[in-house]
């Protein structure tokens, strides 16, 4: 089983050599040392494992090595290019969108990817695009109106 | 700034601190268990460069005491926050403290680091009275530099005052400064922790990469009550790396990478004996009720109860519920232990560095001084990290495999299966209103399951009896503290109660309390919350869906006021608002302190509506977020936060009080929608259904 596989990460061609049906999650924290991508619940259930794989939000614990082959992974260590931190973490960081920290790189991931997509949603899309994640703490208020600042800074004025 | 910079600079700001101590090496603390060390130095420390770093036994479990200490250091030494490093939770680095959990932080630590900060301050200015030949009080401070007011040219700096030593000079108990001067308390501060947590460059235990570390992923047991009595592990070792380790009825798989271990571990066929107990998730009331019932004693008693019953015109019975209920944190426990020179160092995710070193310590049998306990940052604690399963297991382990990090991560089912829960409980109530609907003339309560923590409150009662039982191992799952322990339970009998009062004397919640409430401070919040709120008085059930209870937490103060709408085809119960007014005294950090209170309130929501842990014997059913119910972004209310104004109150902490009254204000609220009273926390669209049920036709 065991192959390399190659892929684009935070913008960098990468090859890694490991089982193809090894979780992505695994790759990224113990082969390639990107730890900010969490482990919940190894089961796509709640979210702290969000990376975007050719910009979609896919939990990283459910998805293969195989399934990123030849693809682009983006996690949050991707997010902030030369010191400059991305609108939604800018957000996140200006709300205090986190308490204890452990979901946050799944909600800003998770978030980053729908308001690629729809930076003016309504609140009531940016909670279904959230519902996937889960916070421990209760920062669900700070979040919502962290994405929807967000979504503004984007562009995306409602 | 270049990327590396910034991201170096995340991590400095982190729980690992700007100078590391090699493991081995001489404690920098003499650590004192049971007292708070005098001498400010072992709080406060000036680095050569005049940076101040400040050392706590606390942890930052992201309700924000990084942030809080930081600013109660700066404002007693006119720095900005951001300007002091703290480090958290290091047993090694930091003076003794309780564990970081019942609302301590800023109650019971706060105002000594406040005060050596203050003591720090002035030895400070009479430091540099001497150096500037200038008298203290022509001097002032700022930013780590201290000049002298008048010409601002003849400066020094606490840097170079101290030049990275000791301070020795020591002038007692100093006064912190007067409210009035103060600068940093009450305004809104940026989080230390936040770049570090958005970049993800925060470090939590499992996110640690020591060179040659293993995990260990430990067998356990199908069900509660059983131990492991012989193993197979032929198949797990044939896969290549796997190591197995045993020590008494511990076994764990070890291989370089978790997921490699986990597979392994599967592979292990083990039997178990013991005995499971005999009691599921349906019959553990009863269980409670009859266990408790030969240790129930009487704990508080006031008055004649049989007169206060013949006083009586309206007599209500209740009998309130609630289910077990994980502390289900994001970051399931993790440690990692490493067994070095005759040291055993644990980098854990922990509530109790002090605790994991006395139970690491015990479990080796070696003594305290011979254990560090470095803690991370943790995700989330709630009480579930008071106590350190995983950090003693990881000690077992390393301790077997000498030089070599071991790690111990549980998975989502064994954090579910191993969590110490909240206790199921079952309180009685038999109470009494006199015809004026002003005075409530009895109140028996008996409870089992929880202690009768928290269960008054300021109201007046002519005459009040209180039992609970003392029977050591009462639960037959492992309970423990669940933030606000037994205050929640208690709450919400007391106020499902007084509701059902209210209503069968067909008076207004609201008024009845007022009439009720001996204490000004809670008259005062209650009219805060209520004029906050738009409480129009009317007595129960109106169809609004407005629910209001009141909570305290030692001096801590909460009135909730809940607003629902109930399905009454799925007895699917939606919050739609929710509103806190709390009085915890001075309030150092608004925004943290508004945080917590959402925070709770959020949490709550899952505790009075959907979290449950399901069990048949000692097999606990939920092992995943599929069926253990968080709430998720759908549930969230409408959510409103007020502060009492009560900056002469010295600060009570804020973790538990706004936990306390929330189920008690949603169930209240049900009952205003519906007719129906919800008994049994948490009241799923099933138990809702059910109270629906025998609510008489009109």
């Amino acid at each position: 089983m065991s192959a390399t596989v190659s892929f684009m990460l935070n913008g960098k061609p990468v090859t890694v050599a490991s089982p193809r049906d090894r979780m992505l999650v695994w790759v990224l924290r113990d082969e390639l040392g990107l730890t900010g991508t969490k482990v919940g619940c190894e089961a796509g259930l709640c979210g702290a494992c969000t990376v975007l794989v050719d910009f979609e939000a896919v939990p990283s614990c459910s998805t293969t090595l195989a399934d990123v082959a030849g693809k682009t992974v983006l996690t949050i260590e991707g997010l902030a290019v030369d010191g400059k931190l991305n609108p939604v973490q800018e957000a996140f960081k200006d709300h205090h969108a986190f308490q204890c920290g452990y979901c946050t790189s799944g909600m800003i991931m998770a978030a980053w990817a729908f308001l690629k997509k729809k930076p003016k949603a309504t609140r009531t899309e940016i909670v279904e695009a959230m519902e996937g994640n889960l916070c421990r703490c209760g920062a669900h208020v700070r979040i919502l109106e962290a994405v929807e600042s967000a979504g503004k800074a984007m562009g995306g004025g409602r | 700034m270049r990327r590396r910079d910034f991201l170096q600079g995340v991590t400095a700001g982190a729980l690992t601190f700007f100078f590391t101590t090699p493991v081995g090496s001489a404690p920098i603390v003499p650590t004192r268990p049971g007292a708070y060390p005098e001498d400010f130095n072992a709080y406060l420390k000036v680095s050569a460069d005049g940076r101040v770093g400040c050392f706590v036994g606390k942890v930052e479990l992201g309700q924000g005491a990084m942030t809080v200490l930081a600013m109660l250091v700066a404002e007693e030494l006119e720095l900005d926050p951001a300007q002091v490093d703290m480090c958290l939770g290091d047993t090694d680095l930091c003076p003794w403290d309780m564990p970081t959990g019942g609302s301590l932080t800023m109650w019971h630590t706060a105002p000594v680091l406040r005060g050596a900060a203050a003591e720090a301050r002035a030895v400070l200015l009479r430091m540099a009275s001497k150096t500037l030949g200038a008298p203290v009080a022509d001097l002032t401070l700022k930013d780590g530099a201290i000049w002298v007011k008048a010409s601002p040219a003849r400066r020094t700096t606490f840097g170079e005052l101290v030049k990275g030593r000791k301070m020795e000079r020591h002038l007692g108990k100093v006064k912190p400064k007067p409210l009035s001067d103060c600068t940093v308390i009450g305004r809104r501060v940026p989080r230390k922790d936040a770049l570090a947590k958005i970049t993800g460059a925060a470090k939590y235990a499992g996110d640690l990469r020591f060179p040659g570390t293993l995990h260990a992923c430990i067998l356990r047991p199908p069900a509660h009550g059983l131990t492991l009595a012989t193993a197979d592990t032929a198949a797990a070792e044939r896969i290549p790396g796997v190591r197995i380790v045993r020590d008494g009825t511990l076994l764990a798989v070890l291989h370089p990478q978790p997921d490699t271990a986990r597979k392994a571990l599967a592979l292990v066929k083990g039997t178990f004996e013991g005995t499971e107990p005999d009691v599921d998730d349906v019959r553990i009331y009863q269980y409670l009720v009859d266990k408790a019932a030969p240790g129930q004693r009487v704990v508080i008693s006031r008055g004649d109860l049989a007169a206060g019953e013949k006083r009586a015109a309206t007599v209500v019975e209740g009998e309130y519920r609630n289910a077990y209920e994980s502390h289900a944190t994001l970051e399931p426990h993790t440690s990692v232990a490493k067994w070095e020179e005759g040291r055993m160092t644990v980098w854990a995710s922990t509530q109790s560095p002090f605790v994991f070193r006395e139970a690491v310590a015990e479990a080796l049998k070696l003594g305290p001084d011979k254990v560090r306990i470095i803690a991370q940052f943790v995700g989330g604690g709630f009480g579930g990290k008071l106590v350190g399963p995983g950090a003693v297991e990881a000690a077992r382990i390393a301790r077997q495999v000498p030089g070599v990090p071991i790690q111990v991560a549980w998975n989502r089912e064994e954090d579910l299966f191993l969590d110490t829960y909240r206790p199921a409980a079952v309180v009685k109530l038999r109470s009494g209103l006199d015809a004026g609907r002003g005075a409530i003339t009895f109140w028996d309560s008996t409870v089992a399951g929880v202690s009768q923590g928290e269960a008054e409150l300021s109201y007046d009662m002519q005459a009040t009896r209180y039992q609970a039982p003392a029977v050591p191992g009462l639960h037959p799952l492992k309970a423990g503290a669940w933030r606000a322990p037994n205050a929640h339970t208690n709450a919400f009998a007391r106020e499902s109660q007084l509701d059902a009062l209210a209503a069968k004397a067909g008076v207004d919640p609201v008024t009845l309390r007022r009439r009720l409430i001996t204490d000004a401070r809670l008259l005062r919040l209650l009219d805060l919350a209520v004029e906050t709120f738009g409480w129009e008085p009317a007595p129960g059930p109106t169809g609004r869906g407005i629910g209001l209870a009141c909570g305290a937490w030692r001096q801590g103060l909460v009135v909730a006021v809940a607003q629902v709408a109930v399905d009454k085809t799925t007895g699917k119960v939606r919050t739609e608002r929710f509103l806190e007014a709390v009085d915890v005294g001075l309030v150092v950090n608004p925004d943290g302190a508004r945080q917590q209170v959402e925070g709770a309130i959020t949490m709550c929501i899952g505790q009075a509506l959907s979290e449950e842990i399901r069990f048949k014997g000692g097999r606990i059913l939920d092992k995943n977020f599929d069926t253990y119910l968080l709430p998720r972004f759908s549930a969230i209310p409408r959510i409103e936060v007020v502060f009492a104004d009560n900056a002469t109150m010295v600060t009570q902490g804020i973790g538990e009080p706004p936990v306390v009254p929330v189920a008690a204000a949603l169930a209240n609220a049900v009952f205003d929608a519906t007719g129906a009273r919800v008994t049994h926390v948490p009241f799923t669209p099933e138990r809702v259904l059910e109270a629906l049920k025998r609510v008489p036709a009109k």
